[in-house]
Formats: C-alpha cells, sequence, structure tokens
C-alpha cells in the first residue's frame, strides 16, 4: 500500500488529499489543518501583497514550500487573459510550473468557463506548465481536456464550497474509465464520505478546502478527511462484493444448535 | 503638487511617489519587500527579478507586486 502513490506531473505523493489554503480564521488554524489532514499538496491563491502593511503574517511563514507543494490557482478568474496573468506571475514567484487551472463562467454558481478553460489549457501547456484543470463532471470536456495536455483531470462534484457532495456519480465513474490521467474530484465534497465516495468510484485523489475550514472544528475534519481518502483508495482497490436484494447469512448453517 | 524631480507612480492600485531616479530595485527594497516571495509586473509585463536594478521607474509606470495567500 506504500507503493500507492498519487503521481502528478512525474512527482509521486503519499496522500490522495489536496487541501486548500482560503477561508480559515487565520493561519495557525490553516496551517495546523494542513497537518493534521496529512496533505502533500495545498492550494494557493495569487493576490497583491500589502506594501502598506507589512506587520501582517504572510502564508509562507507558516505552510513552508519546501515541504509542502503549492499549487498556484486562479480563483477569481473569469477570462482565458485574467487566468493566464496569474499563472504567469505565480510560476515567477518562485518557479511553480505545477499551476491549477480554473475559469469560471458564473459568479452565483462558480461553474467553469469550460471554453475559456480549455484554451487557457491548450496555451499554458506550450507555455511549459504541468496544468491541473478545475472542470465541470463533462466526460466530453474531460477528453478535450486530456487531448491538448492537461496533466490532472479535476472535475466538480458540486458548485465550489456547496457542501453538496457528488451529483453525478455517473460521469464520474465514465471520466475515470476514459481517462489514465491523475482524476482528483475537486468541490462540493462537504463532508468524510463524500471524499470516501469520491475515492470509492476510482478518483486518485479529492481536493477540499471549505469542508474542512468551514467545519465547526476544522482539525477533527481534517483528520476524518485524511481517513476517509484512506478508506475509500483501499475500498476501491479491495474489490467490493457484487450487490444483492437477498440476504446471505455470514455464519455458516453447520453446527446450528 | 508633485516637485520637479518627482514623479508619480501606481503600485498595487495606490498611487506613490517616487524620486525621478529610482530604481525598480531600490524601491522594492524600500517597500521591503521580500523578493524571493513576490512576482512582480510592470506596465502588464512580467519583470525578471534578476534584473531590477537596471529598471528606472518612469512618470505613470504601474505596478503589480503579488504573492501567494490562502486559497481553495
Amino acid at each position: 500500500m506504500s507503493k500507492d502513490k498519487l503521481i502528478i506531473a512525474n512527482k509521486g505523493y503519499k496522500s490522495r488529499l489536496i487541501v486548500g489554503t482560503g477561508k480559515y480564521k487565520n493561519f495557525l488554524e490553516c496551517s495546523k489543518s494542513v497537518k493534521l489532514s496529512g496533505a502533500e499538496i495545498v492550494t494557493v491563491a495569487v493576490r497583491r501583497v500589502n506594501i502598506f502593511d507589512k506587520s501582517k503574517p504572510i502564508l509562507m511563514d507558516y505552510i513552508d514550500p519546501k515541504k509542502i507543494t503549492y499549487l498556484p490557482n486562479t480563483a477569481g478568474c473569469f477570462t482565458s487573459d485574467e487566468a493566464l496573468r496569474t499563472l504567469r506571475l505565480a510560476r515567477e514567484i518562485g518557479g511553480w510550473k505545477l499551476v491549477k487551472l480554473e475559469v469560471l463562467g458564473d459568479k452565483k454558481n462558480l461553474f467553469p468557463d469550460m471554453i475559456e478553460t480549455l484554451k487557457s489549457t491548450e496555451i499554458l501547456v506550450k507555455e511549459g506548465f504541468k496544468v491541473m484543470v478545475y472542470c465541470n463532471d463533462d466526460p466530453l470536456m474531460a477528453k478535450r481536456l486530456e487531448n491538448v495536455g492537461a496533466s490532472a483531470i479535476m472535475p466538480l462534484a458540486s458548485p465550489i464550497g456547496s457542501g453538496l457532495g457528488i451529483l453525478n456519480k455517473v460521469n464520474l465513474k465514465i471520466i475515470r474509465e476514459q481517462t489514465k490521467l491523475p482524476l482528483i474530484v475537486d468541490a462540493g465534497l462537504g463532508d468524510a464520505k463524500d471524499a470516501a465516495e469520491a475515492m470509492q468510484l476510482g478518483s486518485d485523489g479529492v481536493l477540499v478546502n471549505t469542508a474542512i475550514a468551514k467545519a465547526d472544528k476544522p482539525y477533527l475534519m481534517a483528520e476524518a478527511m485524511k481517513y476517509a481518502v484512506i478508506s475509500g483508495r483501499k475500498s476501491y482497490l479491495s474489490g467490493r462484493i457484487k450487490k444483492n436484494i437477498y440476504g446471505s447469512a455470514s455464519s455458516p448453517k453447520r453446527g446450528i444448535i | 503638487m508633485i516637485k520637479k524631480n518627482k514623479i508619480k507612480i501606481k503600485v498595487n492600485g495606490k498611487n506613490y511617489i517616487v524620486n525621478n531616479n529610482y530604481s525598480l530595485n531600490t524601491l522594492i527594497n524600500k517597500l521591503d519587500i521580500p523578493k524571493k516571495m513576490v512576482a512582480i509586473e510592470l506596465n502588464k509585463k512580467i519583470v525578471d527579478k534578476k534584473k531590477l536594478k537596471k529598471i528606472i521607474l518612469k512618470q505613470k509606470d504601474c505596478l503589480e507586486i503579488v504573492h501567494f495567500i490562502g486559497g481553495g
């Protein structure tokens, strides 16, 4: 089992849980949650430095990018140009080539704009980025992303931050069957059950932010997610029993008194 | 009023007044920004951080200095 690693862009990770670093009360709560979750990859956003107040702490003081892989994202970008600008800047900060592309199309449901997403993926791949792509749970779009060179497919379970869990298991299964790329279920997972379910569908990993950061007890949920992902993965690999509408006794009939 | 030897630039959306012979490197040092942790864009073009000393700021230059923050 220790050899069962998540491989993204030729690099292996022991943990299949990727966590976001947004929405926490403070950096301390964030870094503790990341630690408890066991995640080796965290998503981060690119924003302006507060040049007039440098007394404020920064993320890198709490999460060491040498120990935890920073995955810069394009959260908040609604066009290809914005996303490309953001990721080019992210790469400049410290040579990050592994990035999470996310081009949103609607402010209310935060669904991805797949036309802009596809366009951006193609350009970023040509520029040498390893692009993990947030996308709809549409097998055809997932295929097109794969064809233009995405490094991972990251379909949503449900809208970002919604906690609705997996809305379309069938589509996720189809995407799983058609692609050899890492499949990371991203967005909408609400609890450990959702994370385990995503893993049991055959996902290579899950990405969780709000479910941990906004739980009443984030540390407890961070641990719950860690074990859910491990559990779901082992369950997926174990080859579950066939479903049967009738009962099948677990104890032998022989020797009944 | 801006004095003759001063120029007005924009840094992260805010007006900033500096001497007219200021290099980008001097500005970044004065702002006490850790270069390793940021990316800098000058008039929408990414700046090679090794060349900061060679860039002399001009009137109306627009700078964006970004870093990583928490995000999902």
